[in-house]
């Protein structure tokens, strides 16, 4: 899933603060599983926008809206009854349903009020991990289903580098060596041999920071007019 | 005209480590730290320093992510100087086409020994919202520049006019975990193309005669050379920061007791190095050491020198 993070209030106001009617719209899917873009945080949000607003003495028409998936066209369309109403949307979805919100409403002004972190999972209640770059050329086949490109500070490929001690990467105590948890993952595969092989630098050109990737499926689809 | 360095072809690079090494020589390196603005004179003060105390002098590549004077630029200064450099090149900051582009002109340059690093984090230094790079890593590294002097050709695998003669050095260190997968990094990187290594700084010696040990019942001692990292300590406070900051040190109770009972740290902090060279040139597969003298260069020529290895042979 997509994790997100609530960015710092103060910066979602700066955006609101001359402004009188704005919407809030939320994410029913991955934001809503980290708490952090679901109905529940349109509520609060929506309530301190304005009381923030109430507080320098001016009122601010917040509207709440929350769709089932915010990246996707057709679950998006109901807001396209109100959006052209209102001065400015903050999206509490991933970057994914912020840009379906521009793109499909143009020329309304649609701000991100999450910042998106990473593709991880919920390891225990209250604590998501990054599981997922997202590279393209998946290598967990080799590394006993442990990611070492998203979850080793330098993405390496060749094993734990100098500065893996006690099970606890170089960076800090709190991030575990994900080298060591692969090496341990081989040994009880049995194919501790893996370690032994040379990896070859890796085709970054599949993954982020290359060029604009997509996923084209022919036989789906509609030839357009 | 067919360009060729007037190299043997016996030679990688035919730089005087490699020479001294193959000679059977116990070699002696040392490390300068280039300094953070763009003095000529101050690298030239610590090569001055320096000067004869070692056979080769690497010079660190922006060490702990801290902005610096580059490696292959300091490393002319020493070349004019008369000293021969070891650049260090980490893949923190450059991605391979930077790497190779570098490689070319190093090699263009004089360089003849270039040691290859993964780099420490970027998080470490004055720049900890960079982006770390990490394109490659240093066993990668190691391969590619193999493959750039032995089949001349780049990492693409398109080909290159002429080869940079380079001797290959990589880390190695056998303080980090998980210990038994030490010395197969230490054989991954034989394997990729490294000809000399030098290890981590060096205090728990009970643990590097076990790693020696490991190295040699995998025969790979006859397969590199081998120098062993020393650091004379300056202070109880270094020593404590290295014991308990730097990831991948490895410091004994022992020594911190030592220090802590001594009158004169930087005299006790001598004398254990030179102890600790002492121990290391009797363990079987050994071939120098490299002293890492971090902002106390002017130690380097008394340590050398009562460690009984000055002076250094003349090729």
């Amino acid at each position: 899933m997509i994790v997100a993070e609530s960015k710092p209030f103060k910066e979602i106001y700066e955006w609101v603060k001359d402004l009188k009617k704005i919407c809030v719209i939320g994410c029913g899917d991955c934001v809503t599983v980290c708490h952090m873009g679901g109905q529940k945080q349109v509520e609060e949000l929506a309530i301190k926008l304005r009381i923030a607003a109430k507080r320098e003495g001016r009122e601010l028409d917040v509207k709440e809206d929350t769709v089932l998936r915010q990246c996707e066209q057709e679950y998006v369309e109901p807001i396209g009854n109100y959006v052209n109403e209102y001065d400015a949307v903050i999206s509490i979805a991933c970057g994914v349903g912020v840009q379906t919100l521009a793109e499909k409403f143009t020329p309304a002004k649609i701000y991100p009020g999450v910042n998106t972190t990473f593709m991880g999972a919920p390891v225990k209640p209250g604590l998501f991990l990054e599981r997922c770059a997202g590279c393209g050329d998946c290598v967990l086949d080799i590394t006993g289903g442990y990611c070492p490109i998203s979850r080793c500070s330098k993405s390496l490929l060749n094993g734990p580098c100098g500065g893996s001690v006690g099970g606890k990467c170089e960076v800090s105590k709190d991030i575990p060596c994900v080298w060591q948890e692969i090496y341990e993952q081989l040994d009880k595969q049995g194919i501790i041999n893996y370690m032994d092989e040379i990896r070859p630098p890796k085709r970054w050109s599949t993954s982020t920071g290359s060029f604009p990737r997509k996923l084209e499926l022919k036989h789906l689809q509609v030839e357009e007019e | 005209m067919n360009e060729k360095n007037n190299i043997d072809d016996n030679f990688k690079s035919g730089s005087n480590l490699e020479k001294l090494l193959k000679r059977g020589e116990f070699v002696v390196t040392s490390e300068l730290g280039p300094p953070r603005g763009a003095s000529r004179e101050a690298v030239e003060k610590k090569a001055e320093i320096l000067k004869g105390s070692a056979d080769a002098f690497n010079i660190t590549d922006c060490q702990t992510a801290m902005v610096r004077l580059s490696s292959i630029a300091s490393g002319v200064i020493l070349i004019n100087m008369g000293m021969e450099p070891v650049i260090q090149m980490t893949c923190r900051d450059r991605n391979r086409i930077a790497i190779q582009s570098d490689i070319l002109g190093a090699a263009a340059l004089g360089m003849k020994n270039l040691l290859c690093l993964t780099g420490d984090h970027q998080c470490f230094g004055d720049h900890p919202d960079a982006k770390g790079v990490f394109d490659i890593d240093s066993i990668q590294l190691l391969d590619i520049v193999r493959q750039m002097r032995d089949e001349k050709r780049f990492q693409s695998g398109e080909e290159l006019k002429v080869e940079p003669r380079l001797f290959l050095g990589a880390a190695a260190n056998p303080f980090a975990d998980p210990f038994k997968f030490r010395a197969i990094r230490l054989a991954k990187k034989i394997a990729a193309g490294t000809d000399f290594i030098q290890t981590q700084i060096i205090y728990n010696i009970k643990k590097f005669e076990e790693w020696m040990s490991i190295v040699r019942d995998m025969g790979l001692h006859k397969k590199v050379f081998i120098l062993a990292g020393v650091t004379p300590i300056r202070s109880l406070g270094m020593a404590k920061y290295m014991k308990n900051n730097v990831p991948g040190m490895d410091v004994p109770d022992e020594i911190i007791k030592r220090l802590e009972g001594a009158e004169k740290k930087k005299v006790e902090g001598i004398n254990i190095c030179l102890e600790i060279i002492e121990r290391l040139r009797k363990i079987e597969g050994v071939a120098g050491i490299h002293i890492m003298a971090i902002e106390w260069e002017e130690i380097v020529p008394e340590i050398v020198e009562r460690a009984g290895l000055l002076p250094r042979p003349n090729l």
